[in-house]
């Protein structure tokens, strides 16, 4: 049924030859980051606040939807200040640095069949490549404050992204192998039966990886107030800071997007067109990060840590084991099969992990 | 580990912040919706009545903080004492209540202001003719419950209906 | 090869992230690991043992509201007490009984801020801490129509209490009393066992029996490190002797059970505040005092159950209007003493958390 409404799949240089495509593209790509990052903005707070038996605001405009207008109006009107003993150029480049990466994965993402700016075959790799860029911006904005308490915590951002890279990419890994192509449009149209059901595992390992990756909470113990620090962007204000800000949304609006892709089913669905199920997908992903952050406390650094190599990475093995192991066994006709073995494999490693397995070390003797 | 599988701890946690996203808000949208506040209230500022004060000076005694300042003279026709100035520092006050309470003609009595800012310091003294009672300046019912039955009900938390049934 | 390192000191500095008030550490870290721990405080100091000794006794009860500003009818509750002792007063019975509902819904809603900030201290956005505000705004609202106040009270007087309670307090009070069990298990529902809490907390910051005991801890650091002692039952004031309640102990001493021995206080808060009102006898609800009241000369020292511990007045008299001397046993002072051993092998977000599980107000601390 899902298979004969899939739309006629889009030329690769739809409007007339490649420079017309690049420039629509760029412009809808433009267009869908910053109105998504703004409607994220709202959202996060307005539904935060709901769940805290609160209002959140609702002042600005009607039913508060200029706040992120207002957010960013009052940002760039504040004084840019330079420590003096920071290194000028580096301090200058970090957050487009940090910024242009996550601009860069949405050149691979489908809004439709074949609506894409670039269709790469090698889709998903490039955007596991790209997003380790960030770190590289990250670092240098802690570098560059000449400020020793933002080089410890750009420090352990790196730790923390290079640590989740690894249960990321395995994880990505799965899906390639029921899909069988990196491109990500391929990977959608592959999805008769979405994803999440064939690899529930895989699933919350991604979700788990990528809320680390962009320091979102639990996470998020780099830009916490209980911490001694603010994080990297200590020294920054006005409109680097409002770099750093958007980063945050723009890499939150990535993760979403890439996860709609890969385990939802991105633009399938009926009735309505497949851009709009796309979006209301996406935000569906984003209002579960909201969800979690407004519930969970904090995760220490060196929990952290032991999660990414203890828990998620040996899990992230099997499951690409498994999953290599039903691809080759079960035929396609019977897929609803590998639907109640995934499952029933993930009820069971997760308890057994966590029988077994302590996260954190405990008291140093001093 | 406790819970019978690892996670479960984690959802019902969840489960309680999803239910409050179909419950009212219990916030009030200051200023245009004012809730009552008590028949109690402590106010800044005090009310004086100049036909009951005789300028015993008890309330003066009384205050913790000398916040109180009265001028009396003798006035020979009645032989009475006359309250020349009667001046009450609305920023030393702590608004404690032990004047109303130590009065013995039941001459002092507590405002229901309590929006009371000002620019200057200066600002914050009220004298006599200030602090008499009037429709604008109402009386508070701390310590005197025939006041208090007079003002409206105050608001409670307890009574708003914040969850659909 | 081992790597040469250098333990360096850091300052956890006055103006804190968390909601305890101006309290300064001085911490040496060894990479991420603190070796030692100063606690700097002072900075909320106004003498108010001295004014004490310039404002007549009556004068004085407003300031004993500011000491813990968060359990203001606890404090002056303590003060009339020790005055009333010195000066051989007794309390009619109406008063003990509204004494003993008042404090109780004090401790629940000092327990509800100490809960709320705990959690919030432990990473969850704010959000335990606006749902036990909210619970607490309920309390505020009936103490705000007792007395007119919502944060300092000023209600208690020597021989009892100022006035007697509005006749809509009883049926709005029986109203919460009601409702309260059902929120505090939807707010154990929230974070009890949740693993990420019980990572965080488990385990962290251990205080061992002996050691409570010898530094004199009192309250519920005390009882979460296993020691059944609480004044209410060893040493009964204001008619305490006559509700039935539990002492609810921690075994381990760590931050988590120090949380959970708060919530079961407030279980039992909500059992007195019960049988109390069922009790309330009919009658006046002060006694006849004079208003400079002039105590025999004498000295006394009067203990009471504060949320945060053992609240003491040692009160010393010279038969004039004004106390000679008066000291004040600070619950939070002396349970902070231990905050250096329990803190040490753990690191910078743990030493957080711990602070936080201890519980103090700096208006007591430094007074």
């Amino acid at each position: 049924m899902l298979n004969a409404i899939s739309f006629q799949a889009l030329p690769p240089d739809w409007p007339g030859g490649f420079w017309w495509h690049w420039l629509v593209f760029t412009i809808i790509i433009l267009a869908f980051v910053v109105g998504m990052v703004m409607a994220f903005i709202y959202t996060e707070r307005r539904a935060m606040a709901r769940m805290q038996a609160r209002l959140g605001p609702n002042r600005t405009g009607p039913f508060g939807v200029l706040q992120p207008v207002a957010d960013a109006i009052k940002v760039l009107l504040k004084e840019d200040i330079i420590p003096n003993k920071a290194d000028k150029l580096v301090y200058w480049l970090a957050p487009a640095v940090a910024f242009t990466p996550a601009l860069m994965i949405f050149a691979v993402i489908p809004f439709q069949n074949g609506a894409l700016l670039a269709d790469l075959n090698i889709g998903i790799l490039y955007v596991a490549a790209v997003s380790s860029v960030t770190a590289v911006g990250i670092f240098m904005a802690g570098w560059s404050s000449s400020n020793k308490y933002s080089l410890l915590g750009a420090m352990r951002d790196v730790a923390v992204v290079v640590s989740y890279e690894v249960p990321l990419v395995l994880s990505i890994a799965s899906v390639v192998l029921i899909a069988g192509s990196l491109s990500l449009n391929q990977i959608v149209v592959s999805q008769t039966i979405p994803f999440i059901l064939l690899q529930p595992l895989g699933f919350i390992i991604f979700f788990l990886a990528g809320s680390a990756e962009i320091n979102r909470s639990p996470f998020d113990l780099l830009e916490a107030d209980s911490e001694i620090v603010a994080g990297f962007h200590t020294e920054y204000s006005g409109m680097k800071f409002a770099m750093f800000y958007l980063v945050e949304y723009a890499e939150a609006l990535a993760l979403s997007c890439i996860i709609t892709t890969l385990f939802l089913g991105g633009w399938r669905g009926p009735f309505l067109p497949p851009w709009l199920w796309f979006v209301i997908k996406v935000m569906a992903v984003f209002f579960l990060m909201v969800w979690v952050r407004t519930t969970l406390p904090r995760v220490r650094i060196d929990q952290l840590m032991a999660l990414a190599w203890k828990v998620l990475f040996p899990l992230a093995l099997l499951n690409l084991l498994f999953t290599a192991i039903q691809v080759l066994a079960i035929p396609m006709a019977m897929s609803w099969l590998m639907i109640v073995i995934n499952f029933a494999l993930a009820v069971i490693l997760i308890t057994l992990w966590a029988r077994l397995f302590k996260v954190g070390w405990g008291r140093v003797e001093v | 580990m406790k819970s019978k599988f690892f996670g479960s701890g984690i959802m019902k946690g969840m489960v309680v912040t999803i239910k409050h996203l179909f419950r009212h808000p219990v916030t009030a949208q200051y200023p245009e919706q004012r809730l009552n506040p008590s028949r109690r209230i402590r106010g800044v500022g005090l009310v004086w009545s100049q036909t009951r004060c005789t300028g015993c000076a008890t309330c003066a005694k009384t205050c913790p903080q000398g916040a109180i300042r009265i001028v009396t003279s003798a006035s020979l026709p009645d032989n009475k004492y006359k309250v020349e100035e009667y001046e009450v520092d609305t920023g030393y006050c702590i608004q404690c209540g032990l004047c109303v309470e130590a009065c013995p003609y039941s001459a002092l009595y507590f405002g229901r202001g309590i929006e009371k800012a000002r620019y200057r310091r200066g600002e914050l003294v009220e004298t006599k003719e200030a602090m008499m009672e009037t429709p604008d300046r109402e009386v508070s019912g701390y310590f005197y419950p025939e006041r208090a039955a007079k003002l409206p009900k105050q608001t409670l938390l307890l009574e708003k209906i914040w969850e659909k049934k | 090869m081992a790597l040469k390192t250098e333990p360096f000191a850091v300052n956890i500095g006055p103006a804190h992230p968390s909601t305890h008030g101006v309290f300064r550490m001085r911490a040496t870290l060894d990479g991420e690991v603190i070796v030692d721990l100063e606690p700097v405080f002072g900075y909320l100091h106004r003498g108010v043992e001295k004014l004490a000794e310039e404002r007549t006794y009556t004068g004085f009860i407003p300031l004993t509201d500011r000491l813990d500003y968060l359990s203001s009818m606890a404090n002056n509750l303590g003060y009339c007490l020790a005055v009333e002792k010195l000066a051989g007063i007794t309390v009619p019975e109406r008063a003990m009984y509204l004494r003993v509902i008042l404090a109780e819904l004090q401790r629940i809603a000092s327990h509800l801020i100490a809960v709320g900030a705990f959690l919030n201290d432990a990473g969850a956005f704010m959000t335990p801490i606006l749902y036990m505000i909210r619970e607490r705004e309920k309390i505020l609202d009936l103490l705000e129509m007792v007395s007119g106040q919502r944060l300092t009270y000023n209600f208690m007087r020597i021989g009892g209490l100022s006035q007697d309670v509005p006749e809509e307090f009883l049926p709005a009070l029986k109203k919460f009393v009601d409702e309260m069990p059902r929120w505090i298990e939807e707010y154990e529902q929230l974070l009890k066992e949740n693993e990420i809490l019980i990572a965080r907390a488990k385990g962290v910051g251990i205080l061992t029996k002996e050691t409570a005991i010898n530094i004199g801890a009192s309250g519920p650091v005390l009882r979460a490190s296993g020691v059944k002692w609480d004044i209410r039952k060893a040493d009964p004031y204001s008619g305490y002797d006559r509700f039935e309640f539990d002492i609810p102990t921690g075994e381990t001493g760590d931050s988590y059970d120090r949380y959970r021995v708060r919530v079961e206080e407030m279980r039992q808060s909500v059992r007195i505040i019960k049988q109390a009102m069922e009790q309330l006898p009919a009658g006046p609800v002060r006694a006849q005092v004079p208003h400079l009241i002039r105590p025999p000369a004498g000295e006394t020292y009067t203990h009471i159950e504060v949320p945060k511990g053992e609240l003491g007045f040692y009160l010393v008299s010279d038969n004039s209007i004004a106390p000679y001397r008066l000291h004040i046993r600070a619950p939070s002072l002396i349970n902070l003493t231990a905050l250096r051993e329990m803190v040490l092998g753990w690191k910078i977000a743990d030493a957080i958390l711990i602070f936080g599980s201890i519980d103090i107000c700096m208006g007591e601390v430094d007074r």
